[in-house]
């Protein structure tokens, strides 16, 4: 029999416009020492489920039907103080946020030996002994120093072992792990991974993993379950799931992972997702205002930057000499050819975003120049010609929820730049806007809403049609789709592949994510603490690193690929 | 999606928002905004539905002074309220008192309004030594009480120009301190949330798209700030309320020929201890009423317009 047993479990969220149902039936279950990962895109359910199994579900939600089994005693619709029993003391918790699930006034002496004195029952001395002994078995140096400290002084990964040892401290026999690593970098997101692993396996934990990263899925997991909207489309042993998977969905999910090992003309199979208005009226570019730019310039580099240099006051006082600096970009040089994709890469505070709000504006260097289709941005003293040129440079943020003023209709929100530069005569802006808005697939029509009324990739779309707006040569894409699932993710990158090819852009890419910058560029220049360490053709890059912290990264990527491979090449023989 | 087309005027979009759903539910805020409303009505249209018009001294009669209401010993059949001691009628002058009180308390908001979001919009949005200079103007302004500023004022003007002069200028003098006294409480909240929202990418975006500040600060900013301005306009009303009742209790508010709730309050405290009691209570109980409900739907919108609050 297995340790954990869910059947049809439907959990509900009932508001006024109806009755949600995030949860439909969904029976799934875990064995002892194994990890069952759940998988599926934002709004699938698959943390409305780890939630709803200890009942911490956030109101109005509510079990609606189901039976949960743990160890053989029925534990769904158990009230108050016996469900409260089983948590901590049966199932562990680990969430995702390691910076704010640790309570930042208590020692983690108090924290852990409360839980445990709580749960287990026995003396302070003997929580105290225990606390530093599950210390030591997650892998914190002096755990006879470290427990008198506050939580602020363990770092983010420190912390999440910490958050796992308070987990484990009530000898549960059920971990649930809810994105334990998407808040830490992917150096460290490995350790902890190994290391529920091996808690799994030596402790003969269940564990159920919620994640959207199908790398970490592919990477640790025994089985895994695939969600979609709040149905279990699909369960199994992870390398039978991943490597030949039976449901068109968990098809389409694996065919938009980016793929690290190597480089693909455009993500197929990922249409199902998101359906994009069909029947739209296609533009030709070669006729049409967007393909209409004023002026062209045929310089070779389209962008060319030098010596930039800026720092961030850290710490301010009266005398100079006492003020701290942070160089945020030290002395980086590179340039853009002209229909090139160009990748920045570095985690974060490696000062790849810095560059890219320097280059539209948004902040000023302290010494450097920055030359966009031959004319100096930097300090230049003709402001209408540097204006004129930013026009054709546009940025594409990271976050579609922030990025549209949320009061604007969307047709207003992409007309607002073509009428205020007079890009277009008055009368042609609305059928300009219609056109704009049927080329980034979204159709004419839906320019009367407003921006809440549209999920996070159809808002990357808007924002791209509003980028758009004023004929750009040079776009530059800041993130553009890591707040974003990967199915919506493949569908954007595509997009704007598309783009690229009819419109001739030129794109500086930005992200830290490896796989996707693979896919989206031609060169790349790997960042770390404001110096460009290595700048190459990105297939050489990839297959033939030169720099060592390049080869770190690269060993770090969470391989998806290798996995999927090895399998599909097994199946078929 | 497809019931959202025939949901097209304006009138059915707000019957299907969240604020009337909200609003629907919360008992107090519907009694509240009926008395508002009531009382609103009753000062609009005060010229109609008053007996008397007050303002007129021809009809007074002085020996109709200080009748009580109809339902004590002596009450006048005439004077449902009762009289002052001019012989006015209590219940006519309460209505157009409300009315010169809600006019005062609407028009000084207005004028904070438009010092405040400006003054608050530009320290928030330009920052740095502006936003210094601003708000230290602003801490300047609140640490002198309002009623100060304004007694201080008020006496000077009146003694520089005269009560009569006073006394035909009254309501814009009591509008223009009110207003001048309170701007930095709306531009403190409009600053903090302009603040918060010019980190939004939306704002880079439109920077990067070459849009003035000036557009940027009244187009995209603005308009995202508006409910904590809605509520702490509401919170605001009421207390310009209070204080021009204040002043004119203090008698340097409204003239007695004009009385606002304040003044009347202030021309019974003299008959209070004659027993005349209702000159002084009746409309002290209207300023509380007015007052109380104008709070409550500040209240109300404060929660609904704050996500944070859940509410089932």
């Amino acid at each position: 029999m297995s340790l954990l047993e869910i059947e049809n479990l439907t959990i509900e969220f009932p508001n006024r416009h109806g009755t949600e149902v995030a949860v439909d039936k969904v029976s799934l279950s875990v064995n002892a020492g194994e990890i069952l990962g759940l998988v599926g895109e934002s709004g699938a359910g698959k943390s409305t489920i780890g939630n709803g199994i200890v009942q911490l579900l956030s109101k109005p939600g509510r079990v609606a039907a189901g039976k949960v089994t743990l160890n053989g005693e029925v534990i769904s619709g158990l009230q108050g103080e016996s469900i409260r029993k089983i948590r901590g003391s049966k199932i562990g918790f680990i969430f995702q946020d390691p910076m704010t699930s640790l309570n930042p006034l208590f020692t983690i002496e108090n924290q852990m030996v409360e839980t445990i004195i709580n749960c287990l029952g026995v003396s302070y001395k003997e929580a105290l002994e225990r606390s530093i002994e599950l210390l030591t078995k997650v892998g914190i140096p002096e755990p006879e120093v470290r427990i008198k400290q506050y939580p602020h002084q363990f770092s983010g990964g420190m912390r999440q072992r910490v958050v796992i040892a308070i987990a484990l401290s009530g000898e549960p026999d059920l971990i649930i792990a809810d994105e334990p690593t998407t808040a830490l970098d992917v150096s460290v997101q490995d350790q902890i991974l190994k290391l529920i692993q091996d808690l799994c396996t030596d402790l003969q934990v269940g564990c159920i993993l919620v994640t959207h990263d199908m790398g970490v899925i592919a990477n640790v997991t025994n089985r895994v379950a695939v969600l979609y909207r709040g149905k279990l489309v699909e369960i199994g042993e992870t390398k039978d799931v991943l490597g030949n998977p039976q449901h068109p969905y968990t098809q389409s999910l694996i065919s938009a992972v980016p793929l690290a090992g190597k480089k693909v003309d455009r993500f197929p199979l990922v249409e199902t997702i998101e359906s994009i208005e069909s029947g739209l009226k296609s533009i030709d570019v070669t006729t049409h205002w967007l393909g209409q730019s004023s002026q062209h310039h045929n310089t070779d580099d389209l962008l060319i930057i030098k010596d930039l240099n800026l720092s961030f006051l850290t710490q301010d006082a009266f005398f100079k000499k006492n003020r701290k600096r942070l160089q945020a970009t030290d002395n980086v040089s590179f340039s853009v050819k002209q229909g090139e994709s160009f990748g920045l890469v570095g985690e974060s505070g490696s000062g790849k975003s810095t560059i890219a709000r320097m280059i539209a504006g948004l902040q000023q260097p302290d010494s450097g120049s920055i030359v966009y289709d031959g004319v100096e941005l930097i300090n230049n003293p003709d402001k209408e010609k540097v204006k004129s040129v930013r026009q054709r440079l546009q940025m594409i943020f990271q976050n579609p929820y922030s990025s549209l003023n949320s009061r604007m209709k969307i047709k207003d929100i992409i007309a607002e730049p073509i009428l205020y530069h007079h890009l277009a005569k008055t009368n042609e802006v609305e059928g300009i806007v219609g056109d704009l808005l049927d080329h980034v697939g979204l159709g004419r029509k839906s320019g009367v809403k407003y921006p809440h009324e549209f999920s996070g990739g159809q808002r990357q779309r808007i924002s791209i049609a509003r980028a758009l707006a004023t004929r750009p040569r040079l776009l530059i894409c800041d993130e553009p789709t890591s707040a974003l699932d990967v199915s919506v993710q493949a569908q954007i990158l595509n997009l704007l592949k598309d783009l690229q090819d009819e419109l001739g852009l030129t794109m500086l890419f930005i992200s830290h994510d490896l796989p996707v910058i693979r896919q989206m560029c031609d060169r790349v220049a790997i960042m770390r603490q404001g110096k460009i360490l290595e700048l190459q053709q990105t297939e050489d890059l990839f297959e033939h690193p030169k720099d060592k912290y390049t080869r770190e990264l690269l060993d770090l990527m969470p391989r998806f690929d290798d996995l999927t491979h090895d399998l599909n090449a097994n199946s078929h023989v | 999606m497809n019931n959202t087309t025939n949901k097209n005027t304006k009138f059915q979009r707000f019957l299907a928002s969240d604020f009337f759903y909200h609003f629907k539910r919360d008992k107090l805020a519907i009694i509240s905004s009926i008395i508002f409303l009531i009382l609103i009505l009753l000062a609009i249209l005060s010229p109609l539905v008053a007996p008397y018009n007050p303002y007129d001294l021809q009809i007074l009669d002085i020996m109709d002074s200080e009748l009580p209401p109809v339902w004590q010993q002596g009450g006048d059949p005439r004077f449902l309220l009762g009289t002052d001691d001019q012989g006015r009628d209590l219940w006519s002058t309460i209505l157009y008192g409300m009315r010169v009180s809600l006019m005062i308390g609407i028009l000084a908001v207005l004028l904070q309004g438009v010092i405040g979001i400006t003054i608050g919009l530009v320290a928030g949005y330009v920052g740095g030594r502006t936003d210094n200079l601003l708000m230290r103007i602003a801490d300047v302004q609140l640490s002198f009480s309002t009623l100060m500023v304004a007694i201080i004022i008020l006496a000077i003007v009146q003694s520089a120009f005269g009560s009569d002069a006073f006394n035909q200028w009254a309501m814009v003098i009591l509008i223009l301190i009110i207003g001048l006294a309170e701007w930095p409480q709306i531009a403190r909240t409009v600053r903090s949330s302009v603040l918060a929202e010019k980190e939004k990418e939306y704002v880079d975006a439109a920077k990067v798209m070459g849009f003035s500040p000036i557009r940027i600060m009244f187009k995209h900013i603005l308009p995202n700030c508006l409910s904590p301005i809605f509520v702490i306009s509401t919170v605001q009303i009421a207390n310009a309320i209070i204080t021009e009742a204040s002043l004119s209790f203090l008698g340097l508010g409204m003239p007695v020929t004009e009385p606002s709730l304040g003044s009347l309050i202030s021309i019974g405290k003299q008959y209070l201890f004659s027993g005349s009691w209702w000159i002084t209570l009746i409309p002290g109980a209207f300023l509380i009423l007015l007052v109380i409900v104008i709070n409550l739907l500040g209240d109300f919108l404060r929660d609904t317009f704050n996500p944070k609050l859940y509410k089932d």
